[in-house]
């Protein structure tokens, strides 16, 4: 029974939180949210059992992205409220909520037809297996370590290339660069705009 | 009653269908990119309930690599959003569409 309450009460956070997110005008706003929804899967976790990916889902998530989304709203000065007068696609609205609807109804249909086959499989996970003999802690270090290790490798080479990658798009360009970029940029942009943009500035 | 499976599933499909509604109606590219966490985080949730099921951890390290591709994305991104603002101020995604130059 605790265990129901439990589940109950960190689903409705997560998912006040998700809506959050989405209706919130304030970008701010809506990374605060977003810092709910993930304190409420961290919740799931602990639920399951899943301690470490917990924590991380913390530090990491919580603790670092959001962070930085919130540095980068401070930092550009955008925390203006979306204008939802505008529809800059005739229909964008309506059609969204509808393929979202879809989407929610194949993935029902999904889990109605495919329950019987996901429940109740117990399987000898071997080395893998989720048992008492080991904490979860434990067991993700040994199989992270030895069958998905060139994984694990790739995945630094991975954050190296998205540290580079950041520094080189975000560096400040040299004065004779920014120059000659934008004379580049005046003389290209009318051909590239079409009429209605043009008209607009 | 106890929790089974299929709850954390349902739970998993209403929070990746809110992040995709969301990323459909949104144009605020930070709030894009949140509503992508969200469906990144409705995954992993259903992957540790499936892990948790078929008793394998490899559910979890599955969530451990999202958890990288995530922040990974979030770094290029922002960055892309800091310098398109750098050039011209731009409040929504519809305002980055001309991307020359």
């Amino acid at each position: 029974m605790t265990e129901v309450i439990v589940f109950v009460v960190g689903a409705i956070i997560v998912l006040s939180g998700a809506v959050g997110v989405v209706a919130s005008p304030n970008p701010v706003h809506s990374a605060l949210f977003l810092i709910q929804t993930l304190f409420g899967v961290a919740v799931l976790f602990v639920l399951q059992e899943a301690h470490f990916l917990a924590a991380v889902q913390i530090i990491v998530y919580a603790g670092a992205i959001v962070i930085l989304f919130l540095f980068v709203i401070m930092l550009l000065g955008v925390d203006t409220a979306d204008n939802w007068s505008v529809e800059p696609i005739g229909g964008q609205r309506p059609l969204a909520v509808l393929v979202g609807a879809a989407l929610f109804g194949c993935g029902l249909a999904l889990l109605i037809v495919m329950s019987d086959k996901l429940t109740g499989i117990v399987r000898d996970g071997g080395e893998r297996a989720l048992d008492n003999q080991f904490t979860d802690v434990e067991r993700i270090g040994r199989v992270l370590f030895t069958d998905y290790a060139l994984s694990f490798e790739i995945t630094a080479a991975l954050l190296t290339i998205a540290v580079i990658g950041a520094v080189v798009l975000t560096r400040k360009l040299r004065r004779e660069e920014f120059l000659a970029d934008l004379e580049r940029v005046s003389m290209e942009l009318p051909a590239a705009v079409p009429d209605e943009i043009n008209e607009a500035h | 009653m106890e929790v089974t499976n299929d709850w954390y599933l349902l739970l998993s499909a209403v929070m990746f269908v809110i992040g995709a509604v969301g990323l459909m109606l949104r144009r605020n590219p930070l709030v894009m990119f949140m509503c992508v966490e969200l469906m990144l985080n409705a995954v992993n949730i259903s992957f540790v309930a499936l892990g948790t099921e078929l008793n394998d951890v490899s559910g979890q390290i599955a969530v451990f690599f999202v958890l990288v591709v995530a922040a990974v994305e979030v770094v290029v991104g922002l960055a892309l959003v800091v310098a398109i603002n750098r050039r011209r101020a731009a409040a929504t995604a519809d305002d980055m569409s001309v991307l020359r130059g």
